[in-house]
């Protein structure tokens, strides 16, 4: 029995204003070869300086993956050609990277396993090349520099990852703390989060290492997994069939729904990394490691656990209410002024989220404040409308904007709950209904549900349940 | 042709016009064509900027360096100017940007009259790997003016501008210096900004000053030294004020005169020249101690694999995609990369970058450059004990005078051994200067080095004037 062995390597683009080594800004968009200057051309005589903002992204997002800091670091050349590398070698972190031994818990509960993050280290973007094949403005191969010393960290696990659902999970994971820390947009489509994956074979309960190969081109976590699926099928098969797995580099290819071969791992190039003459050491002072480890958000575990404990929500509740910060923060801001919070966080888990997919807007563009959704909460809470109510009014809410308190004034929906008036409607049913009464007082208390609803009816759904439950039994049980 | 100083007075006291100046200048240049010293002489640029500073000197406006004319080695960068490195591989190349050095000679009035030839991308010390062509030495017409700051020493030697920058990598300013019988000297590293130099080797590399006079490269010097944020490996430290603290007089100091240096390969003409300036040093009082830097032997091989390795990676960039030599009859990419570089680049190029290559390669990296990263830091520290006990090291520049015309272009190996005693002062940083120290009995120009300490140019400097001095 075979199982699977993963690793994945993320490179993830840091939020930076401008470039890791020149004044150039760092943006995804413009023109092509317009964030461009002879440092990032790599044209003769130019010199690498070091962004420190990239420097305290990288530290946040080491921190963040708990990983060991290392005071000193060495920046090295990886040397290859490439018509998008300018300077014929890449300023990368070799042999002494600048943080190691973090790691990363899968998914958003307390029970999950944790992947190892073996090593994180800061380089610099290529740029892009665009090719005719598949682009049909174009007759030539194009370049595109803009990309061209753009920050990045790369972020390398330990081969811990045991299925493409895990590996699924690890990226998402990933991602919301990348997000959560605010280092990168981690945007899949602009490719500023692009993740590469080894996988190997080794029979269970065995130490022994299978051949791995090297999965490119994975454009989204949802390709991750089945590209992995594809693999760990094909190598399974190949082994049970008593063949060997060659190391190669793969690529998926979404449209043949299979992988493609890149090269293989024995004519991979040499890349004869040294260090980098042109920038001294990395020196991070512990102070400074210290501050920004202190100044990190709150992060989605603590999250989840300071939601349990403040606010006496489910743990699945808290899990998908920190999901990001934005929803957190959110259900923080409404929570604030609400008494019911496990109803609030439901309302939000179901109504909103389901509002939000529909319309496909973000939390962050949701017209309606966090402060007009307690307002409806403490609504359904206090009685005043019913569950029903509260759909068609946050319907209506999210039409006009109003809050749920105008729009009740102003449409009467709101529930009748006076018991005054509900006498009177319970006691116009009972006299219209002479022989559903006499069933009941003969002993059939289930008839008791067709009253209700024909008062319900009579009311447009607005009796308050509860009150018109209770009155209806008393008047059945009491007129004789 | 005038030393800057004078011809600084000159100017500044409006006996001529800077103007004239130029345009006498740009006419010796052109006389001298058959030394095939300057790659491009910007006559219309020179001439327009010497009206302007001739109006800012009648206004009291003008900067130090005004009246001051420099040529330029083509390994660095003047906006909008062409760049060859003395290769085909950027025959037609125009840098867009100037190079740190360039812009604060400019910002003090200096006038940049153009490019001097060199050994191509200032990889050999005969200036015969120019693909240009090799420049002649005005000394002697049949012999190498040395390199790769080939160009910028036989500027200043033949009288044709009062100073030139070079670049040093391995002894590349200081030995043609000494070929050609004028003055040169590489600064500590870090002390002037390599922003807008042509990478050879990034960590040996420094652009430094050419000129007849100590006092001239003092003064050029303290105008290029300072720290730059554009160069990260640029130093933090103050830059004295060479021009005028070199006029304090160099006493009571300590010279270390390393016993390797003296062996049976050095010429005996130079050795004597050397010996006879240490004794009169003596006799003035200097301590003399003789010294050993039992490591200091290593010196050439670290240099040819770290250097190498360096440059194989820094002249990566040179692949026809961008800029440069582009092979016109490539079919695929690989091709493109191949012929380019097979058209554009120099026998001794190739050499070097495949040296430096196969050190780096996986399984050679440790025997080869991680070793000689070792015994570079052996170095480094043993000359810096030294200088614990002594002030200065004194040595030769060059084991032989300067020798003819292709005399050694068929032994690369023997080539690379004329830079024995100037490649330590790279492998530690050191401040180095040439001084003229006499001429062979066949009145082929000698030079002298003086090797100080890490960040200490300006004794250097001091000890410079002083032999200078004897000179006279």
């Amino acid at each position: 029995m075979y199982i699977p062995v993963i690793g994945i390597e993320t490179h993830v683009q840091l939020k930076t204003e401008t470039k890791i080594f020149c004044g150039c800004a760092n943006r995804y968009g413009n023109a092509p070869n317009t964030l461009v200057c002879p440092v990032c051309l790599g044209l003769p005589g130019t010199l690498p300086v070091l962004n420190e903002y990239a420097v305290e992204l990288a530290v946040k997002t080491a921190s963040a993956l708990g990983c060991t800091i290392s005071n000193k670091s060495v920046f090295a050349r990886k040397n290859y050609f490439y018509p998008d590398l300018p300077k014929g070698y890449q300023i990368s972190q070799y042999d002494e990277p600048m943080a190691k031994d973090g790691w990363l818990r899968l998914s958003g509960h307390r029970t999950e396993k944790k992947i190892r993050i073996s090593r994180i280290h800061l380089e610099e973007d290529a740029g892009k090349m665009l090719h005719p094949e598949g682009n049909i403005e174009i007759s030539e191969s194009r370049i595109d520099l803009n990309r061209c010393g753009v920050p990045l960290v790369e972020i390398v696990t330990e081969p811990d990852i045991g299925s493409p659902q895990e590996a699924y999970e690890y990226l998402s994971r990933l991602r919301q703390i990348l997000l959560y820390i605010g280092v990168s947009d981690c945007s899949m489509e602009e490719g500023s989060l692009r993740c590469d994956a080894n996988i190997s074979m080794k029979i269970k309960g065995s130490d022994l290492m299978g051949q791995r190969t090297e999965l490119k081109n994975l454009n989204s976590f949802k390709f991750v997994k089945k590209a992995l699926e594809f693999e760990i099928n094909r190598q399974s098969e190949l082994l049970s069939n008593g063949e060997k797995v060659i190391p190669e580099t793969l690529a998926w290819d979404e449209t043949l729904s299979g992988i493609v071969k890149l090269r293989s791992k024995e004519t991979s190039e040499d890349y004869r990394y040294f260090p980098e003459p042109d920038l001294i050491q990395l020196t991070l002072k512990d102070q400074d490691i210290k501050r920004i480890r202190s100044e990190l958000p709150e992060l989605p575990d603590q999250k989840r656990e300071r939601f349990i404990s403040d606010y006496g929500i489910p743990e699945n509740n808290a899990a998908a209410l920190t999901s990001t910060i934005e929803l957190a923060e959110y259900f923080e801001e409404a929570a604030s002024h609400c008494t019911d919070n496990k109803k609030l966080s439901d309302w939000i888990l179901s109504e909103i989220l389901n509002i939000l997919r529909e319309n496909r807007v973000s939390i962050k563009e949701f017209r309606i404040s966090p402060e007009k959704t307690a307002g409806l909460v403490e609504l359904i809470g206090s009685g005043r409308i019913s569950g029903r109510i509260a759909k068609d009014l946050f319907r209506e809410m999210v039409r006009s904007g109003n809050s749920a308190e105008k729009i009740l004034s102003d449409s009467g929906l709101e529930l009748i709950s006076d018991p005054v008036d509900l006498e009177k409607i319970i006691e116009d049913v009972l006299g219209s209904s002479p022989e559903e009464v006499l069933s009941y007082k003969n002993g059939n208390v289930k008839i008791i549900g067709f009253l209700i609803g024909k008062a319900m009816k009579e009311t447009n759904g607005k009796a308050d349940p509860v009150l018109l439950n209770k009155i209806m039994k008393e008047k059945l049980d009491n007129c004789t | 042709m005038l030393d800057i100083l004078a011809s600084l007075n000159q100017i500044q006291s409006r006996k001529r016009s800077l103007e004239s100046l130029v345009a006498d200048t740009i006419n010796g240049i052109r006389s001298g064509d058959e030394f095939n010293i300057f790659l491009d002489i910007y006559e219309d640029n020179s001439l327009a900027k010497a009206v302007e500073i001739d109006i800012k000197i009648e206004q009291g406006t003008a900067g130090k360096l005004a009246g001051c004319i420099i040529a330029v080695k083509d390994n660095i960068c003047v906006s909008g100017q062409k760049l060859t490195c003395g290769s085909k591989a950027l025959e037609k190349y125009i840098t867009p940007y100037s190079a740190t050095v360039i812009k604060k000679l400019e910002d003090e009035d200096a006038i940049v009259i153009g490019k001097t030839n060199m050994d191509e991308f200032a990889m050999g010390s005969s200036n015969e790997h120019s693909y240009f062509g090799p420049v002649r030495n005005p000394d002697a017409p049949d012999r190498v003016p040395g390199g790769s700051s080939g160009g910028s020493a036989a500027a200043v030697a033949g009288n044709f501008v009062p100073v030139s920058l070079g670049s040093d990598t391995g002894g590349s300013i200081r030995q043609p210096a000494a070929f050609c019988g004028i003055c040169g000297m590489k600064p500590s590293y870090g002390r002037v900004s390599r922003y807008g130099l042509t990478a050879f080797a990034s960590s040996f590399d420094q652009i430094g000053p050419m000129a007849r006079t100590v006092d001239d490269i003092s003064l050029i010097l303290e105008v290029i030294s300072g720290y730059d944020p554009a160069d990260s490996t640029s130093i933090r430290a103050d830059v004295p004020e060479y021009s005028a603290e070199i006029m304090n007089e160099q006493k009571d100091m300590t010279i270390g005169i390393p016993k390797e240096f003296f062996n049976e390969e050095l010429d005996s003409e130079i050795r004597n020249a050397i010996e006879s300036k240490i004794e009169q040093l003596a006799s003035d009082g200097t301590r003399i101690e003789e010294i050993s830097l039992p490591h200091i032997t290593c010196s050439a091989a670290v240099y040819y694999i770290l250097g190498n390795a360096e440059a194989s990676s820094n002249l990566a960039r040179y692949d026809g995609i961008r800029y440069g030599c582009c092979a016109e009859n490539a079919e695929e990419l690989e091709a493109v990369y191949s012929k380019s570089r097979a058209e554009g680049f120099g026998e001794e190029v190739k050499r070097r970058i495949i040296l430096g290559t196969y050190v780096l390669s996986a399984g050679y990296y440790e025997e080869y450059y991680g070793k000689a990263q070792m015994v570079r830091k052996m170095i480094a520290e043993e000359l810096n004990d030294t200088f614990n006990k002594v002030d200065f090291i004194i040595s030769p520049v060059t084991p032989t005078p300067p020798f003819r015309l292709g005399e050694k272009t068929d032994e690369p190996l023997n080539m690379y051994l004329n830079d024995i005693f100037t490649i330590p002062a790279n492998l530690a940083g050191l401040p180095a200067l040439s001084v003229p120290c006499g001429t062979t009995s066949g009145r082929l120009p000698v030079g002298l080095q003086i090797m100080g300490r890490y960040c200490d140019d300006l004794s250097v400097l001091k000890l410079g004037k002083l032999i200078e001095r004897y000179n006279k």
